[in-house]
């Protein structure tokens, strides 16, 4: 199976939308609550990044019956120091996007503690791509 | 104790998602900072904040919590009230601030 979602950067109004649609599905197949549980926190942390920090970008779900991959990719600044932006508290978002609560520099540690495989590929001035993986058994 | 209690105990106004009401509170969690309370609350929990923008809706649904507690006499914006209502989770308000309410919901269901 496989879906895809748009996001829409700079919109916070629709932030979690496509993760939320994710979680529904995961329900409906009845896939284990804990797993689901983990894979939500990391896709809307994912979803919310294109939102905060990129100017759009799409979120695709592949499910098979061992795991979901889910990639989403964006059109935005890049990371230019991965392993920088994993760390705890570190954050560029502006002063607008922090009073919301955002930008506490935990959404990127949240995704790699919440999946089985996270792979982060960025290019500075063109996009991101954040693949996370989780197995079912 | 459920939502409907905890309203009456803590005296809270209730802004919206009354149908959530019956909701069982297995603790709580404090916390303004949105990808804290996304890593870290769990389901069933009271959270208590200061944000009233709709994406605290967002979180609140996805990691199932039990009602939210706006402090200091603060209310949901029109559409966290919205999605409040439509995904039955409560979201109550105090006039105390966050240690004062804090301290109260403890009593109630701590430890
Ligand atoms: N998709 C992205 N495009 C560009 N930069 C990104 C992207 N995702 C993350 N970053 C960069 O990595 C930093 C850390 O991301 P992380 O999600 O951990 O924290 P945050 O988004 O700043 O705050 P929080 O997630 O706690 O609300 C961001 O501040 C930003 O600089
Ligand atoms: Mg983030």
């Amino acid at each position: 199976m496989e879906f895809n979602f748009n996001i829409e950067g700079g919109n916070f109004s629709h932030a979690g939308a496509a993760s939320s649609e994710v979680k529904k599905v995961l329900k409906q197949l009845n896939v284990d609550v804990s797993l689901i549980k983990r894979i939500v926190v990391a896709l809307y942390e994912a979803e919310v990044n294109v939102v905060a920090h990129a100017y759009e970008g799409m979120m695709k779900v592949v499910l098979s019956s061992d795991f979901i991959e889910v990639t989403i990719t964006d059109r935005g600044p890049g990371i230019p120091d991965i392993s920088l932006a994993m760390k705890e508290g570190y954050s560029t978002a502006s002063p607008q996007v922090r009073e919301m609560g955002f930008g506490a520099g935990m959404g990127l540690p949240n995704i790699k503690k919440n999946c089985d495989k996270l792979e982060i590929v960025s290019k500075v001035n063109e996009g991101t791509t954040v693949k996370m993986t989780t197995f079912f058994s | 104790m459920n939502v409907k209690e905890l309203t009456d105990k803590l005296e809270l106004t209730i802004c919206s998602g009354e149908q959530g009401l019956t909701h069982e509170i297995k603790g709580g969690y404090i916390s303004d900072l949105l990808s804290d309370v996304m890593g870290n609350a769990k389901e069933g929990q009271v959270w208590i904040t200061l944000q009233t923008h709709k994406n605290i809706m967002a979180i609140a649904s996805l990691k199932e919590v039990a009602a939210i507690i706006l402090v200091k006499s603060r209310k949901p914006e029109q559409d966290t009230a919205e999605v409040s209502n439509d995904e039955q989770i409560p979201i109550l308000s105090t006039p105390l601030d966050t240690f004062e309410i804090a301290g109260r919901l403890y009593k109630l269901i701590g430890d």
